[in-house]
């Protein structure tokens, strides 16, 4: 291998310290939810101790934070799902020419690129005049998809771009009714990016806090909980959600990263060509 | 493939004519499949955007708000010069970030593309760096707080290196601390589209460039640059109206002492005038989309996917 240019080491360098940028905040966080009982929101450290973490158990000095993780948790998975159907049909459909697909692909388009706050506010005023309550899992939810199915479809359109059509002709060719080929050659085929999709469905929708704000009613979800205590909590016990909260976001990730992972180990050792020349 | 196992076999010939007779037109599969997507975005994106602009010309009084075709809304959004001011402000946060998101993921996407060897190791440095992206806005603005506060971590560093003797105040609650949350909330937007377009640039093109002598800089700028020009348009779509969207951002870390036009927005909501936050809404949504017009003359997005 030729050696690496000057250049590599400079990059190199710059690349570690926007790493850092990136993730050292975070990391600062996670230290200081060790304080000490007297310990304040930053350095130094009064002693480390489980005291933050512990008084997030206690319901009286934080609000409903165990109750708004369930519902984050819930609507996670509600979007995750109809993220995934909803992208893979749409994007079925964007193979073929039908007559409005222009107009639905700037939308979907517009859907990514509107200003967040406007979704809240057309949904809550939609549900307020129309005499219905606005609840997580009916306003919130169809808001959050607004946020999803752009990213799902847009991971579709990629997939379909690379996708080898011979394989479907041949499962055609072999009599496969078109739910067939669907069902046992074109889904297997995408299993991996489904994933990716499912990623983005939830861990978008755990963490979507604009478009929620105004259409999740009385029942807050984790991130407005996490806003309002912005706002009037001033001890290291916000620290101590946000890590607990990254955490398991991190988890999520690595669930489905591996996933990912593991469903390649498994095609590589089946020998099966499925997939090949896709990304 | 399983796919070979659980198919039946072929049997060609009169019966897959038939079964292909019974076949809907795909014009009718394709809407059927479109169905629920259209659905979704009719009823949760569509309406709200038309409900927006009905609402927009209503009326309010201090608790309610009643249907009426009047301009009030609008004709009080564009005499006052705070509303001029607030724009103002939100294309200088736009433009400034942009600029460095700019900068910071075309250089860090260069690096993934160019520098790094192995794919193992592109799609691992890759993946460090969109992390963040499926983790907490929130919590990862709530972060800078320790390191920028008056005793943060910032401005000890700097008084025990003798830099500074007092600590610096607009470090938070600045626009400092509003572009600098925005930066690292958005950098890994131009990041993505970037380093997706550059894998893509035929490695044989830079050869060709090195071979006919031009210099590492010179290739970078005549070859390299216009090449990634359809990720770098991609990019900055997202950062623009990510940032021209923006209200949290904006309200968090200037500790509510800078406005943008999402924040107007939510300060009219908060104080429940709707009509006159669906007004301003509707001037910005369209300000959004002329920006984006713009910028989609320089781009096909889906032939870029």
């Amino acid at each position: 291998m030729e050696r690496r240019p000057r250049s590599f080491y400079v990059l190199a360098a710059f690349f570690a310290l926007f790493i850092l940028f990136l993730y050292g905040p975070t990391i600062t966080i996670a230290i200081l939810s060790f304080q000490g009982p007297q310990g304040g929101l930053t350095f130094p450290m009064q002693g480390t101790s489980l005291h933050w973490f512990r008084d997030l158990f206690q319901e009286q000095a934080v609000g409903d934070i165990w109750g708004s993780f369930r519902r984050s948790f819930a609507l996670g998975l509600m979007v995750m799902v109809t993220t995934v159907v909803v992208s893979v049909s749409g994007g079925l459909a964007f193979r073929k020419r039908f007559a409005g697909s222009a107009v639905l692909f700037y939308l979907i388009i517009t859907s990514l690129v509107i200003p967040s706050i406007l979704v809240s506010l057309g949904v809550g005023l939609i549900f307020s005049q129309a005499g219905l309550k606005v609840h997580w899992a009916s306003s919130g939810f169809g808001s959050q998809l607004t946020w999803t199915l752009p990213f799902g479809l847009l991971i579709m359109f990629a997939v379909f771009n690379r996708f080898d059509k011979s394989f479907e002709e041949a499962a055609r060719d072999q009599g496969a009714s078109a739910w067939q080929t669907i069902r046992h050659v074109v889904l297997p085929i995408i299993a991996p990016s489904l994933i990716g999709v499912a990623l983005f469905g939830f861990t978008l929708s755990y963490d979507e806090f604009a478009r929620t704000l105004l259409t999740a009613g009385s029942y807050n979800t984790l991130p407005l909980e996490i806003f309002g205590m912005t706002t009037n909590v001033t001890t290291p016990v916000i620290f101590a959600l946000g890590t607990l909260t990254t955490a398991f976001s991190l988890v999520v990730i690595g669930a489905f990263l591996l996933t990912v992972w593991l469903m390649g180990r498994r095609r590589a050792r089946q020998g099966s060509d499925a997939g090949k020349g896709m990304v | 493939m399983t796919a070979e196992t659980d198919t039946p076999t072929a049997t060609p010939g009169p019966d897959a004519a038939a079964r292909a007779g019974r076949r809907l037109p795909a014009g009718l599969v394709a809407w059927f499949q479109a169905a629920p997507l259209a659905l979704v975005l009719g009823a949760f994106l569509v309406l709200p955007i038309i409900m927006i602009v009905i609402v927009s010309f209503w009326g309010a009084t201090e608790y309610s708000i009643y249907p009426a075709f009047q301009f009030d809304n609008y004709e009080f959004l564009f005499s006052s010069p705070v509303t001029y001011k607030v724009f103002v402000n939100t294309f200088k946060y736009a433009l400034i970030t942009w600029a460095v998101t700019l900068l910071l993921g075309f250089t860090v996407a260069y690096f993934l593309a160019f520098h790094v060897r192995s794919l193992t190791w592109q799609i691992a440095l890759f993946l460090l760096c969109t992390i963040p992206f499926w983790t907490s806005n929130i919590i990862r603005m709530i972060s800078w707080i320790p390191f920028l506060g008056r005793n943060g971590i910032a401005n000890s560093t700097l008084i025990s290196w003798g830099v500074i003797d007092e600590p610096l105040e607009w470090l938070l609650f600045s626009d400092f601390s509003v572009i600098l949350a925005f930066v690292h909330l958005y950098t890994l937007f131009m990041v993505v589209p970037i380093f997706n377009t550059m894998m893509r640039i035929d490695r044989s093109l830079i050869e060709a460039s090195y071979d006919a002598g031009a210099t590492g800089w010179q290739t970078l700028w005549h070859v390299i640059v216009p090449l990634t020009k359809p990720g770098i348009m991609i990019g900055t779509i997202f950062v623009i109206t990510l940032v021209m969207g923006d209200f949290i951002t904006v309200r968090f870390m200037s500790g509510s002492q800078s406005a943008n036009v999402g924040r107007l927005i939510s300060n009219d909501i908060g104080l429940l005038q709707y009509p006159s936050a669906a007004a301003t809404a509707v001037v910005l949504l369209i300000t959004v989309l002329l920006v984006i017009g713009i910028l989609l003359r320089f781009v096909d997005i889906r032939k870029e996917l």
